[in-house]
């Protein structure tokens, strides 16, 4: 770990008027993420900013739906009454998100930024572009099991590592920053950027910004959902695939659908092409192969990675059947 | 004096609870990082980043001047070493080639080399400071692709230990050409590794030219033996401390660069010193198992019986030492056949050595020989269990001898009942639930059952309690509780009064900790011990001018529950320390070894067992999960069924991650694990772990020692694997030889599959 000094901010303003003055800080809260990168000399933040004890733990529900602060953890926010009313999407992703002991550490905006676990962003010795711009993506060419078949690109193919990013997607949610300039509220769609040729560039927070809130917009009545995560072994691990599902039902017949595929794009990926099948059917066993069967459209396989293209169109089809109650 | 009149409290096959769980949960048991010591200073490691060539350069400047940082040692610096070539080497070590001199010169040998360390005096000015050298390479070829790399025969030494490139009976070649039915097929496995929750460690403290090790090891008087010969020391002059071990599966057999390079940190900064590895480390510092690629040939005729057998292999190693497994080995004794062959070899790679994993070469050769019993069985359309039984090894073939004692038929009868094996439909896919595919599978497995010499005091105190002492280990198995045991039954006290203390050079000497020697080698050292500390308490009684025994032969009296007393009725038992005050002593100690004898000659002595799982694969997602394995073990005596049972619990688990889940992810451009934490290399998580059924059979292998055990660690692992995979091919269809079984092996090919709908 490379030294640095330790802030403890009592308010927002103090958070970001700090941010605003150190070179290289980093805010921390739960650190489960964090703490590891600086182990691993993945991030060596010159000052941390622990903002663990600011009053963004809030879980509220007004007009336009539900508010989460950022700074709720896993474990509160998949607990929580009213989120469970509101948003069981949610609760479903945070429940299979990593183990009980992270859930009560980690919070909700920590878990929108933690970092990629590609195997060569984690290890400090081996040339990522993420890590350090320009040095080369070796998961091209190298064990790359765990990366990215969608929304990669000649450098970089890290996967996006959040579930709830994934199910946030999937319910047009936005997250709220603030920073030296004020506050303002970004969809999620929008917040994530792809790699391209800066994938060091994760998001569109601004240098100092803080995420102080997550909105998710009040659910049509009839809406079925569902959060279906495939990994190796059956808890504590990251997502080889996953889909996170939000169909609106009149009559039987989908009148809208959000379809989200997680742990195989760079950035939680949109399934445009699966929803426009899906809508104005049932979502019985046919109508959710059908539009499975588009899920890996655009795919590209970098070799130990290829499997996940077979496996979204399933995982994808899965998760339909099961939001729309066939399995 | 006459043996102990039969202990009506025996606590030898109680399940009797951890005797160390109350220090364990408490955290008042001492691991070797925690030990407290003045002045004690914390070092890291600087790695090599290439997996060959040279050190160019090595700048420590802006480490040296780092705050808190009291020395930097390099192979610039370091001292000259005399690595004392051993007269002979332990077994655990590999017999050709030459372990890694650390800091001795500025040759590469492998990605993850320690290139330098750092010593400050926090663990986090270390670290920080370790990060400062800079280090230039000039790299040359490095042999980093398993296979592109030549398969070598063994080195004459590795072979004459244990390891033959060629070993046989009869004429497997001809037979198998002859035979009905056949199979040929390969299997393979990655590299594994041990992953225990303890990480390797090392506090060194110099007084003098002593020096005293607290390391997490699995045998402290080789760790002992091993630095003398570094240093060039007398083997007297190092202690080493190691009173509990957080896991280890063979990673602390051996004596690692890691426990050199912090006696030499501790002279460099000349205090105690202490040198933990990160999880990173791990994976590149201490062995691993081995990927090893395995070819099988079975030849039966149309009634399942074997009529030859080869099995050949395939492991990797590093290119400074030449670490062999036994993995071909089962295959000449497992089953009765008459014409069988192994071949072995090996591939050198820029890598540092692999070491034994639980179960070292036997696991993994018994998963190849287990899945091709397997595929022999389907071939012959025959049930598994009635294959394995038709060519049931009455003796051991491969060393023409008579097994000790075998219970592997009660094996297989009561795992099987338990099991409920006669529901099961053959067929392939013929098992379902729902949209799921459910398989039943099974194996058998074997782990060779050794011994070795052990020694162990024991003493008495005037408040009649007793503590026995052997240099030995407890990495998780239970020494503690069951030489507790055996002491209490042995002196016929209650175990209260026992207190059994191990791991520490100035205790009488133990053998490894490994191998699953421990109870049948150690055990009877306790017991031996005991009862010499009996004998002199005898003496004692007998040689006395007054009391009850004076003038008495020894042959006259016994050892009692507790005392000394006649052999006749009326005892007049007198209590041990009854004896130890009317002599006025303080104490009283005995010495003894127990060694084997000429049964190693006489029998063949293995702990067998039958493994069977159930699985159940989603065919859209290519998941495999196993909701209940049930296994039957004859280990001989068993000492505690409940730390035994943990035990067993413990290698299916592990089973359970070589099937399914562990694989070092190799990156042959870098010659690097990459997947080095755990968070990626992934085992078994409680939510993998459904019912696990462990039932002993009865037995007691007197044959092979006194004590009737023999040794239960290996077994529990070895089996679990193929019967998943076993299991796999009965839910699927589809027979996956290359281990780990992961979602994308059985999907890729699905599109060959039949729908399930």
């Amino acid at each position: 770990m490379t030294p640095f000094a330790y802030t403890v901010v009592r308010d927002v303003n103090a958070a970001l008027a700090h941010a605003g003055q150190a070179a290289n800080a980093a805010f921390i809260a739960g650190g489960t993420d964090l703490i590891q990168l600086m182990q691993e000399r993945v991030a060596a933040p010159d000052t941390l900013l622990f903002i663990g004890n600011l009053p963004l733990r809030r879980i509220a529900a007004d007009h336009e739906g539900l508010h989460i602060g950022a700074l709720a953890r896993l474990a509160d926010v998949a607990d929580d009454a009213l989120v469970r009313e509101e948003a069981p999407l949610v609760v479903q992703a945070l429940l299979e998100t990593a183990s009980p002991q992270v859930r009560r550490m980690a919070t909700i905006g920590g878990n929108l930024l933690q970092r990629t676990r590609c195997l060569y962003f984690r290890d400090a010795t081996t040339p990522c572009n993420k890590r350090q711009p320009g040095s080369g993506c070796s998961a091209l060419g190298g064990q790359n099991r765990l990366n990215a078949v969608l929304g990669g690109s000649d450098h970089c193919i890290a996967a996006h590592a959040s579930d709830l990013a994934t199910a946030l997607t999937a319910l047009d949610a936005s997250v709220v920053l603030e920073g030296a300039g004020g506050e303002r509220s970004v969809p999620i769609a929008d917040f994530y950027r792809l790699p391209e040729d800066r994938p060091d560039r994760e998001t569109v927070l601004k240098p100092g910004e803080l995420i102080t809130e997550v909105k998710i917009p009040t659910a049509p009545a009839g809406r079925r959902s569902c959060f279906l995560k495939i990994r190796d072994r059956a808890s504590f691990e990251w997502a080889l695939a996953s889909c996170a599902v939000a169909l609106d039902l009149e009559d039987g017949v989908v009148s809208g659908a959000r379809v989200v595929a997680g742990g195989v794009a760079t950035v939680p990926w949109r399934l445009e092409q699966v929803e426009r099948v899906i809508v104005g059917r049932a979502p019985d066993r046919a109508a959710a192969e059908a539009a499975g069967a588009l899920a890996a459209e655009g795919a590209v396989g970098h070799g130990h990675d290829d499997f996940k293209i077979a496996l979204i169109r399933k995982t994808v089809t899965r998760a339909l059947l099961q939001a729309g109650g066939v399995a | 004096m006459n043996a102990t009149i039969p202990n009506a409290n025996s606590v030898i096959g109680q399940p009797l609870s951890r005797v160390d769980g109350p220090d364990k949960v408490r955290g008042s048991a001492r691991y070797a990082a925690e030990f407290d010591i003045p002045d004690l200073a914390h070092a890291a490691l600087v790695h090599s980043t290439v997996a060959a060539g040279r050190i160019e350069s090595i700048d420590t400047a802006r480490a040296a001047a780092a705050p808190g940082v009291l020395c930097v040692v390099t192979h610039e610096n370091a001292p000259r070493l005399p690595y004392k070539e051993m007269k002979t080497r332990p077994p655990v070590d590999p017999q050709s080639g030459e372990q890694l001199h650390v800091f001795q010169g500025a040759e590469i040998l492998f990605n993850g080399q320690p290139v330098a360390v750092v010593v400050a005096r926090t663990q986090e000015q270390a670290e920080h400071a370790a990060s400062l050298v800079a280090v230039t390479y000039a790299t040359n070829g490095q042999a980093t692709d398993f296979d592109a790399a030549e398969p070598e025969r063994p080195a004459k030494a590795t072979e004459e230990g244990g390891r033959p490139a060629e070993a046989g009976r009869g004429d497997a070649d001809g037979a198998l050409a002859k035979a009905p039915v056949s199979v040929d097929v390969r299997y393979s496995h990655p590299r594994e590794f041990h992953a225990a929750i303890e990480p390797h460690v090392t506090i060194a403290e110099w007084e003098g030219d002593r020096l005293t090790l607290h390391d997490k090891t699995q045998w402290v008087n080789n760790t002992a033996n091993e630095i003398a010969h570094v240093f060039g020391m007398e083997q007297d002059a190092v202690r080493v401390i190691s009173p509990f071990v957080g896991g280890a599966f063979g990673s602390s057999l051996r004596t690692w660069p890691h426990v050199t390079i912090a006696a030499v940190a501790a002279r460099a900064a000349n205090r105690p010193v202490r040198l933990e590895l990160t999880r990173r480390e791990l994976f590149g510092s201490i062995g691993f198992r081995p990927r090893t690629d395995q070819h099988l040939m079975l030849g039966a005729d149309r009634d399942g019986r074997l009529r030859a057998l080869i099995h050949e292999a395939c492991g990797e190693t590093s290119v400074y030492e030449e670490y062999a497994e036994t993995t071909v080995k089962p295959s000449l004794s497992t089953y009765a056949c008459d014409d069988a062959r192994t071949s072995y070899r090996l591939r050198r790679l820029n890598t540092n050595t692999p070491c034994p994993m639980r179960g070292p070469g036997t696991v993994t050769g018994v998963f190849g020989l287990e899945c091709a019993m397997d595929e022999l069985a389907v071939a012959l359309a025959m049930d598994p269990v009635e294959l394995r039984l038709r060519n049931h090894a009455d003796r051991d073939q491969a060393k023409g001898l008579p097994w000790s004692s075998k219970e592997l038929k009660a094996c297989y009868a009561t795992a099987a009942e338990r099991f409920g094996w006669h529901r099961r439909t053959p067929a392939p896919r013929s098992m379902r639930d729902g949209d799921l595919l459910i398989g039943w599978g099974m194996a058998t497995a074997v782990y060779h059952a050794n011994r070795s010499a052990a020694s162990a005091s024991a003493t008495l105190h005037p408040d009649g309690s007793v503590v026995v002492r052997s240099a030995a280990s407890d990495m998780g198995p239970g020494t503690y509780t069951s030489m507790t045991q055996v002491a209490a039954d042995t002196l016929g006290l209650p175990r209260e009064r026992i207190r059994f203390e191990l791991g520490d050079t100035a205790m009488p000497s133990a053998p490894v900790h490994g191998g699953s020697i421990t109870m049948a080698s150690v055990g009877n050292a306790v017991a031996a011990a005991c009862r010499a500390l009996q004998d002199k308490l005898g003496e004692l009684a007998t040689c006395a001018r007054q009391g009850p025994f004076a003038g008495v032969s020894t042959d006259d009296i016994a050892a009692h529950d507790g005392g000394i007393g006649r052999r006749e009725p009326p005892y007049r038992v007198v209590a041990y320390e009854a004896l130890l005050k009317q002599h006025n002593l303080t104490y009283l100690e005995a010495t003894a070894t127990s060694t084997p004898g000429s049964e190693i000659e006489d029998y063949s002595s293995s702990a067998f067992g039958a493994v069977f799982v159930e699985v159940v694969v989603d065919p859209d997602l290519g998941t495999v999960r196993v909701p209940r394995m049930v296994g039957a073990y004859d280990v001989g005596r068993v000492v505690n069924p409940k730390v035994a049972r943990s035990q067993c619990l413990g290698g299916m688990v592990q089973g359970l991650g070589m099937a399914l889940l562990e694989q070092g992810e190799w990156d042959p451009r870098f010659g690097k694990v990459m997947n080095a934490n755990l968070a990626e290399y992934l085992v078994p998580v409680c939510a993998d772990v459904r019912e696990l059924d462990v039932t002993f059979v009865p037995g007691s292998d007197t044959n092979f020692n006194p004590l009737g055990a023999k040794g239960l660690a290996e077994i529990a692992i070895c089996g679990v694997a193929p019967a998943i995979a076993n299991a796999v091919y009965h839910a699927t269809g589809r027979r996956i030889r290359d281990l780990p079984i992961t979602p994308e092996k059985l999907l890729l090919e699905a599109a060959a599959l039949t729908p399930v709908r």
